[in-house]
């Protein structure tokens, strides 16, 4: 069966050592987005006391000639805490730490996305922005076919698969059950699991949280997951489309609103979003994979409840649109919009901006604009 | 192919180490409903900020009902009614597993929400104070769907010596039946007992007594919690009526049944009636015993292997070869219950037993 090596190592032993008490030390593990602009790379310190907040804990340093984020000749870069959560593996009073990522003259790196969408969540405060994303992910084995899937070969079709329950129609709940607790403890805000129309397929969401904090939320959720995974000795992919033919692809649906649309008559201000979305389609689809649309290509096809890459639609309660209006939206004339397009591997910093500038700052043409 | 899913082979202490991490106050409540087959169940989980106290505390949900055929893509949210809770006996407390009903878009009833007219019926007859208890008939797979154990490409010794013993060479499966009863009894749900079946792998469970509306409610919260169970071993659970062809037992979910009139002095003379009544309907029962209109049943109720024949109503005291069986006890005390024997196992209790009631205690009534 292909799960890792290491996932056959004792559990028992390694949980005696883990329980050996740290006296007042605090081991920080730094996490960072790499030079892919998808990969997350981490590193721990010891600190000697436990940080009561972001300003307690120090800025640090990587080599970026490992990640593919500069060369070897000036190589250092800066890490910069920006979030922290509780460590649901080596637990309290241990840390996860968020960091943006600069370079050698304290400029943002190509892939920290973080410092411009902050700037402009700054910008649009007062309106108070709610996001909460989506993510769906296959589970793979380490021979990259998906788990439980048989080997060489396809499971049954999709049909039964989707928030299903048996053996043979969920496979890996044990991955999402951990996944899930680890992210409470974090203090990450999960608010849902579901098994997805693809075997070996599941969805978690994370929201309804506020500005910048959406990307920093989704980013440490994905890293929870790719360390939960690996325990098991199995792998999360966010590929959008990881297998072809008649088997659904993983999207990023973002869910969005304002204090305008959440109050009395907020249907409104959707619609008018909605248009100016409407007019900027492939301002947002470049922005919504890491590839400037080529991954979301081999997703978007119109089928498999997505909307067709090269148009926008919308529609109430219709899954097969580009921006989907929930039905109890419609009915009480108040609420949210979800964006069907951002793609599994979406860098969620580029989509929250990108609806920013779009729907709140009423921008327009192919450019962000500069402030 | 394996016995088992790989799923079931992933390290559990590991496991056990996350599951056990503490929460904070939240709450995680697993929504559970019945899909466009009328037999299947799906589930997915929200947080909530805070443990709910009551079904009053938890909200309304949605779902994709297009993933479930339930609905179209074009117009796919269905909604989801919370209307009984438990405790969640996987992820434990303060977790909770919800049973919902489904609604479609305009808020009329899903076309499997059987839920929503049973109801009105027990409404409609709650001074009579029906109980019933209903006996889950199930047998376990092998992934590949072969009955568990059984020797591939064979047949294990043939039926006798399977019914409730004890011995690996006699019993297969006890570990699945433990942990789902144990798992039942955390969670709430009125499991009444457990027993090995004639089939070698075959199993049942009952649920009750329980007061009208909720006999269905427990058990289809008892099926996920057998289903989820299996699901952890790595192994499936099938309510199939008949899961194996030739000379073995198929599987039903008799269904007891009592008023109060019935379980007092004298009460034989009510249960008589009530069977006078169902005698005049039974094709009109047996369309609703199973999710497709009685061809399930058909490959069931042949009159061998301690059926009757689904052509012909038939009853006696203590005899299982009969659609209803008055149990001996019952007989000679002149009063208590009977058992309808027809229901398949992959029955709707919701269906069974509003068409119960509605022809024992509704006269006058025609049709479903």
């Amino acid at each position: 069966m292909a799960t890792s090596a290491s996932a056959c190592l004792s559990k028992v032993v390694k949980q005696r050592y883990m329980e050996l008490p740290q006296g007042d030390k605090v081991q920080a593990m730094y996490i960072w987005i790499d030079g892919t602009g998808e990969g997350l790379r981490c590193k721990t310190r010891t600190l000697d006391s436990e940080p009561k907040s972001i300003e307690d804990l120090p800025e640090w340093n990587f080599d970026g000639s490992s990640t593919s984020q500069s060369e070897g000749s000036n190589s250092d870069m800066y890490l910069i805490p920006a979030a922290m959560f509780r460590d649901p593996f080596r637990r309290d009073p241990n840390k996860l730490v968020l960091c943006e990522v600069m370079k050698y003259n304290h400029k943002p790196t190509e892939t920290n996305l973080r410092l411009a969408c902050n700037k402009v969540m700054d910008m649009v405060k007062d309106q108070h922005p709610w996001f909460g994303m989506e993510q769906e992910y296959t589970i793979l084995g380490t021979d990259g076919h998906p788990f439980g899937w048989p080997s060489n070969g396809f499971p049954g079709p999709q049909g039964p698969y989707y928030c299903g329950v048996g053996a043979d129609k969920a496979y890996g709940r044990d991955v999402v059950e951990a996944h899930y607790k680890a992210c409470l403890y974090a203090g990450v805000d999960i608010c849902g699991t579901n098994a997805e129309v693809m075997p070996a397929q599941w969805e978690f969401q994370v929201g309804p949280t506020e500005g910048i904090k959406m990307g920093d939320h989704l980013w440490v959720a994905r890293f929870i997951l790719h360390r939960v995974c690996e325990d098991f000795g199995v792998v999360a992919s966010f590929d959008p489309k990881p297998i072809q033919g008649n088997w659904n692809g993983a999207g990023c649906h973002t869910n969005f609103s304002t204090k305008e649309m959440r109050e009395e008559g907020g249907l409104k201000a959707i619609e008018e979003s909605i248009e100016r979305l409407g007019k900027r389609h492939h301002y947002h689809i470049r922005a919504y994979d890491p590839k400037g649309g080529l991954d979301n290509a081999r997703r978007l096809t119109g089928r498999h409840e997505t909307s067709s890459i090269h148009e926008f639609s919308a529609g109430v309660a219709n899954r097969g649109a580009s921006i989907r209006i929930p039905r109890s939206v419609g009915q009480e004339k108040k609420g949210y919009f979800e964006d069907r397009r951002p793609s599994a591997n979406c860098d969620p910093y580029a989509v929250t901006e990108a609806l920013i500038r779009t729907c709140l700052l009423a921008e327009e043409g192919e450019e962000p604009t500069e402030y | 192919m394996e016995s088992v899913s790989a799923c079931s082979k992933l390290n559990k202490t590991l496991r056990q180490h996350y599951l056990n991490l503490p929460q904070g106050g939240k709450c995680q409540v697993t929504y559970i409903w019945i899909d466009g087959s009328g037999e299947g169940l799906r589930n997915k989980t929200r947080t909530l900020d805070e443990e709910p106290k009551s079904i009053a505390d938890i909200p309304e949900w949605n779902f994709d009902g297009s993933s479930t055929d339930q609905s179209k893509g074009s117009n796919s949210d269905m909604y989801l009614v919370p209307v009984q809770m438990f405790r969640d006996p996987f992820i434990l407390d303060p977790n909770k597993l919800v049973l919902c009903e489904v609604l479609k878009y305009n808020r009329e009833p899903a076309e499997t929400n059987r839920r929503i007219s049973c109801n009105k019926v027990m409404e409609a007859t709650k001074e009579h104070c029906v109980w019933f208890g209903m006996e889950q008939e199930y047998c376990l797979l092998s992934m590949d769907r072969y009955p568990y154990r059984w020797p591939k490409g064979g047949f294990p010794r043939p039926q006798g010596p399977y019914y409730c013993a004890v011995g690996a060479d006699c019993v297969y499966g006890r570990d699945i039946v433990e942990c789902h009863y144990k798992a039942c009894l955390y969670a709430g749900i009125k499991i009444c007992g457990t027993n090995a079946e004639v089939m070698p792998g075959q199993w049942e469970f009952q649920v009750g007594p329980c007061e009208g509306i909720d006999v269905a409610d427990h058990l289809w919260v008892a099926r996920f919690i057998l289903h989820r169970v299996c699901e952890d071993f790595g192994l499936l659970a099938t309510m199939d009526p008949k899961p194996m062809e030739g000379n073995w037992n198929g599987s039903g979910c008799h269904t007891n049944v009592s008023t109060k009139q019935m379980r007092e002095e004298g009460g034989l003379k009510y249960i008589e009636q009530a069977i006078k009544k169902l005698s005049q309907r039974h094709q009109e029962h047996i369309s609703v015993y199973d999710p497709h209109g009685g061809e399930d049943n058909k490959r069931r109720l042949t009159g061998h292997h301690e059926t009757a024949n689904i052509e012909v109503f038939s009853h006696g005291v203590a005899n299982r070869g009969a659609s209803i069986r008055i149990p001996r006890q019952v007989g000679q005390d002149g009063r208590g219950y009977f058992e309808d024997r027809r229901p398949a196992a992959n029955c709707d209790p919701y269906s069974v037993a509003e068409a119960i009631v509605r022809t024992c205690l509704l006269e006058g009534e025609d049709g479903e």
